[in-house]
């Protein structure tokens, strides 16, 4: 199936956690890696070979294991504006996770220490976000809009799972727009440069929250068109505890800082302080150091590979599972049915059996490790008038045959409940 | 298999053919339950009648098999039956569900309700099979003239 390129066998020897079983003797089938994803060996040696041989603080040691700490953590940031196309490394800013970097834009915005007009917000602006947002793309925005008074709009979402862009959402009013560059759910791929020509067109800025898209398929910042982009570690083979926020330089020098703390300010008198330069600027405090270099090794792995090859692999999955799935009459796609604008990542509901009881007995009988609920995009469920779904996420070191595994055992849970 | 244990054929039955489904008149309080992890639901009826008999337990909701079944067998428990006995069967079943599957169950209590014991062993399902019976303690509670 898979290309000669593309060695899908070798790239599961690189995670250790391939090589277990699960109790009873069950194999790990894990489609889950939309949720998280697992680790090759070589981010868990670099990350335990910096903490046996390396550690020490970064930035404010004076001593040989400062200088090597902080030549990893920067040489990460090094690897990471590399591999998303940042036109500078310090226009890439290390926080906890994606939802720290929503967070950090949101809290640019209506903030009274910032009078730069692109990032004032009051009543009568508005924010711009979509249905099929994950709620770390909703929530800030709407904790934003309580403060300041602002709007909050959305875009709604078409019945096969495309963004409604029929209607003018984005108006003269519009400051900024903030929407997923592929959904966790749906997995469907939006239109990011229409949608940047209209926020740009209207005055706005505009946000993607890249965590489903960075780690799938090949990224450039830059081309993309957005003024910011967020996206997380642990879900692009590296850790958890590291999220990366890029934005244009201009935009993060004109943006107020958000927390405060060590390491972010150049100078700090009783009453006042004058704040280091971005990155550092939105780094308070000492950062996930040992995340940061595992982050770093995370998107040498997935360079070493070629994001080209991880797209094409889950593309072929995709396309297997979208017609393997239909085998089973009563099961219905939340989602795109084609390939056309759509990442690796198929929700569906079984008519008639709860998504619980369907991941309960994939897990239990078949050890296919599936998501089921509402995968924090709880509106996204609202508006299909469904309470949950069960979803399939793929990634670079998934198999046709795992694919084969869940629908057989889809097949079995038909059963149960027949 | 675990799973196996876990999805008796009580279970399913009660799923696929619940008993005293959808609300009814008379009853003297209603109250509606959420899982907020998954998003269960269920509103709950009760009416009691002379000498605390409990008279009917009416019920509408969606969710889970466990749930679904759960509140199924609740309603053929408790109806007919006393506040007081019935109250004994929801600690006993509480205790049941909240043991990590060590504790050994009371068939002359539980009655089909031991059908449940394999969900004590999946933390994250307990909740599903207790919201039926969390309603129903609130229900009789609030009923209290
Ligand atoms: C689309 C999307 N946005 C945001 C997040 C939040 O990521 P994190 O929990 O790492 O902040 C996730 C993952 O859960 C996601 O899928």
């Amino acid at each position: 199936m898979t290309s000669t390129s593309f060695d899908v066998e070798k790239i599961r020897k690189d995670f250790p956690i391939f090589s277990r079983e699960l109790p009873d003797g069950r194999p790990l089938v894990y489609l889950d890696s939309g949720n998280s994803s697992q680790k090759p060996e070589l981010v868990i040696e670099t990350m335990r070979e910096h903490l046996a041989l390396h550690y020490s603080n970064v930035g404010r040691a004076m001593h040989v294991l400062g200088a090597e700490s902080t030549e990893a953590y920067e040489g990460a940031r090094d690897k990471i504006a590399g591999f998303v196309g940042a036109p500078s490394r310090d226009e890439v800013i290390f926080t906890k996770n994606a939802s720290e970097a929503l967070n950090l834009v949101a809290y640019a915005f209506g903030n009274p220490i910032n009078t730069d007009p692109r990032f004032t917000l009051g009543p009568g602006d508005e924010i711009v976000i979509s249905e099929m947002e994950h709620h770390s793309n909703i929530v800030p925005w709407q904790l934003l809009s309580q403060r300041t008074g602002a709007t909050l709009k959305w875009f709604g979402v078409t019945d096969d799972g495309r963004l409604d862009l029929s209607a003018d959402v984005i108006t003269e009013r519009t400051k900024i727009v903030s929407v997923a560059h592929q959904s966790n759910v749906l997995g469907t791929v939006n239109p990011v440069a229409e949608l940047a020509r209209r926020a740009h067109e209207a005055g706005a800025l505009i946000m993607l929250d890249a965590s489903q898209s960075v780690p799938h398929h090949p990224v450039n910042v830059a081309e993309l068109g957005a003024d910011f982009v967020a996206f997380t570690g642990h879900k692009m083979v590296g850790p958890s505890g590291i999220g990366v926020l890029w934005g244009r330089t201009e935009l993060l020098d004109a943006m107020p800082p958000f927390l405060g703390g060590g390491e972010m300010i150049e100078a700090v008198w009783m009453d006042h302080s004058t704040y280091a330069p971005v990155p550092h600027k939105f780094e308070a405090g000492t950062p996930p150091i040992v995340e940061a270099i595992g982050l770093g090794a995370a998107v040498d792995y997935l360079t070493g590979i070629g994001m080209d090859a991880v797209e094409a692999h889950e593309r072929e999955l995709t396309a297997y599972a979208l017609e393997a799935l239909r085998d089973l009459p009563s099961l219905r796609i939340i989602g795109p049915e084609t390939l056309e604008g759509r990442g690796g990542t198929v929700a569906f509901t079984l008519e008639g059996i709860h998504p619980h009881d369907v991941g309960q007995i994939l897990d239990d009988q078949f050890g296919v490790a599936v998501r089921v609920g509402h995968h924090c995009a709880r509106p996204l469920h609202l508006r299909f008038g469904i309470p949950a779904t069960t979803r399939a996420s793929f990634y670079l070191y998934n198999t046709t045959g795992e694919i084969d595994a869940l629908v057989r055992g889809l097949h079995h849970v038909q059963k149960v409940f027949a | 298999m675990i799973g196996e244990s876990m999805y008796q054929e009580l279970i399913l039955e009660h799923y696929k053919h619940p008993q005293g489904r959808g609300l009814r008149e008379p009853y003297d309080a209603e109250v509606h339950h959420v899982n907020p992890t998954c998003g269960d639901e269920i509103t709950l009826r009760v009416k009691v009648g002379d000498a605390g008999k409990i008279l009917d337990v009416s019920y509408d909701g969606q969710g889970c098999s466990i749930s679904q079944a759960a509140a199924s067998v609740l309603h053929e428990l408790a109806t007919g039956s006393t506040v007081e006995e019935s109250l004994s069967v929801v600690d006993e079943f509480t205790r049941l569900m909240q043991g990590r599957g060590q504790v050994e169950a009371d068939e002359e209590v539980l009655g089909d309700a031991v059908a449940f014991a394999g969900v004590a062993k999946f933390p994250a399902r307990v909740k599903c099979a207790l919201l039926s019976w969390m309603a129903y303690k609130d229900a009789v509670v609030r009923s209290a003239p």
